[in-house]
């Protein structure tokens, strides 16, 4: 079940969804027994931003049947306290560090890309481009245009593997795909979630979220995910890392035979974080 | 890397035990489980629950994610809970019977610090927010401190949570059992008998706040353990404390993250306006 993704060598094909996992305080939490059984091929971070964000307001979650809404908004220390402060120890995971990234526009993400470059811990780079446009209001990644401009700008500022996180919250996943596909992208990763709203219980009409809406993600979003993956896959040649709800190696296994070489865990991980471990375990079991 | 380790670490991933006992004392529901595999947790340390069966299908087709409950006791290889079904999670663990059972992870956060010799602890806590100082009680009787019991309910039903500690002065709202007011009054009260001691609280978080304040006031350093819904309890999900703001702002202007940094925060650690956090209401 060995798998190279942009010539990095994974040991299995399962790794984790961006910020659906911190190694740092999980190794608080669990101690030795985290890198001792190290559930994932690769570690993909949380998102990093230029500057620091504090997140949303709360209420930051909101449980739905077989998932959860969030809107957590991406808190992070911003590039400059995650080359200080995370990087160090996350190079020293077990396995390679993708390092997730998100710019409001071109010069944003250049300059994200270019701080990066050096950084010899990093294999390859996931762009988040669930990021809307000051100007238009719409997501970047929405818009097979606008993803191709931004793409284009930034795409000589990294020499790394190119990993473009495609939102599930458009028009034509396929179409965005191929835009990726032809300005650059080494790989895709989806789907992100779905954008959802929490209706408060206590204010009719009212968003429960302190963010507004939020994103949907969990088992009630997998039958979505595996279209568009299937989709995705029908598109383009690129590798594809493949996640949305899933929780169990049979899960898994639909995600790979719909076209994806990568299955990522996310929200199952909340529940048990020995789940991507388990899922890994069983498929090299039936390789 | 991480240092030495701050806290009692959790085996890596749930765990599926059986329920070996039930019990109602009031609006309560306690369960006990057999847990051989984990570890001794500490007083104020909490896990994440969930039924193997039957999670899902309830109210709104919930629950999906695990709940988080602080330990009421623990030893022998056995944890006990106590809760007050309040929700569609709260209400399938409150339907477990012996036999049935349970997945856990943890023990969770970090748990409280014990007195120096000599200081008194004061346990100050409210509703189902008695848990973790029932534990905390008999860890700290058992080394020899001095321990005062203060407990605050809503009414005489609810007040029946008082059973899980010992000698422990009670306060209702409604005036049906004890002191007719609230908790921290007599909190204020036992400060001016004797402040050479050590607060612990848990309980609502208006009540929690409250102690916050007559800390900082008096400068008796005080320990609170912030109980709030998590999506993972071990800092994965950056959306614990819902209520609070997942994150708790710190009067450092920091933001902790209330399952790994936390549950047990000094009342001096937060910053004043820590339950507005950003939140626009009180939800």
């Amino acid at each position: 079940m060995a798998a190279e993704l942009c010539g990095i060598e994974l040991a299995h094909p399962v790794i984790n969804g961006s910020g659906t996992f911190d190694v740092i305080a999980a190794r608080r939490v669990f101690g030795s027994a985290l890198d001792d059984n190290f559930p994932f091929a690769a570690f993909v971070s949380k998102t990093i931003t230029l500057e620091p964000r504090l997140g949303n307001p709360p209420p930051r979650l909101f449980e739905t049947a077989a998932g959860m809404i969030n809107s957590i908004g991406l808190p992070n220390r911003g590039l400059a306290g995650y080359l200080e402060h995370d990087l160090p120890e996350l190079a020293t995971l077990p396995v390679p560090l993708i390092t997730n990234v998100m710019g409001s526009n071109a010069d944003e993400v250049g300059q994200l890309f270019e701080a990066l470059e050096d950084r010899n811990e990093i294999s390859a780079i996931e762009l988040n481009v669930s990021c809307p446009n000051v100007k238009t209001g719409l997501d970047i990644g929405s818009d097979p245009a606008e993803l191709s401009q931004l793409l284009a700008a930034v795409r000589d500022k990294t020499s790394k593997p190119l990993i473009v996180k495609l939102t599930p919250n458009t028009a034509n996943v396929a179409l965005v795909a191929s835009a990726a596909e032809a300005s650059g992208a080494d790989a895709v990763s989806l789907i992100n979630t779905l954008r959802a709203f929490a209706a408060d219980p206590a204010r009719p009409g009212k968003a429960w979220l302190g963010g507004g809406t939020g994103g949907q993600s969990g088992p009630a979003i997998r039958s979505v995910a595996l279209a568009q993956t299937a989709a995705v896959s029908s598109a383009i040649s690129l590798p594809i890392i493949a996640m949305g709800g899933i929780a169990s190696a049979a899960n898994a296994r639909q995600f790979l035979d719909a076209g994806a070489l990568i299955i990522a865990v996310g929200t199952e991980s909340f529940r048990d974080p020995a789940t991507a471990g388990a899922i890994r375990d069983e498929l090299l079991a039936l390789s | 890397m991480s240092g030495a380790a701050d806290r009692v670490q959790a085996p890596f991933g749930t765990r599926e035990v059986p329920i070996i006992g039930t019990e109602e004392i009031g609006p309560y529901r306690v369960f006990s489980c057999a847990d051989e595999d984990g570890p001794q947790p500490a007083a104020g340390q909490f896990y994440m629950l969930a039924s193997t069966e039957g999670w899902g299908g309830g109210s709104d087709e919930r629950p999906y994610l695990p709940r988080a409950i602080s330990v009421l006791a623990a030893g022998d290889g056995q944890l006990s809970f106590v809760l007050e079904a309040v929700g569609p999670g709260t209400e399938r663990l409150a339907a477990l019977e012996e036999g049935d059972a349970l997945r856990l992870l943890g023990p969770l956060g970090n748990g409280f610090t014990a007195p120096q010799a000599g200081v008194r602890a004061i346990l100050c806590g409210g509703g189902i927010g008695v848990a973790p100082l029932a534990i905390l009680q008999q860890e700290l009787v058992a080394q020899g401190h001095e321990v005062t019991a203060l407990l605050g309910f809503r009414d005489g039903e609810h007040a029946a949570g008082a059973e899980f500690l010992d000698a422990v002065q009670v306060a209702t709202d409604d005036g049906s059992a004890g002191h007719a007011g609230l908790v921290t009054e007599l909190l204020l009260a036992e400060l001016d008998r004797d402040a050479n001691a050590v607060i612990y609280s848990c309980g609502p978080p208006q009540m929690l706040d409250a102690v916050r304040a007559i800390s900082v006031a008096s400068g008796v350093p005080a320990q609170l353990a912030l109980e709030a819904p998590m999506a993972c309890g071990y800092g994965a999900c950056y959306g614990c404390g819902a209520c609070y703001g997942c994150v708790v702002k710190c009067a450092d202007g920091s933001l902790r993250r209330s399952c790994v940094d936390g549950p047990v925060l000094e009342a001096g650690e937060l910053a004043a306006e820590w339950l507005s956090g950003g939140a626009d209401d009180g939800r």
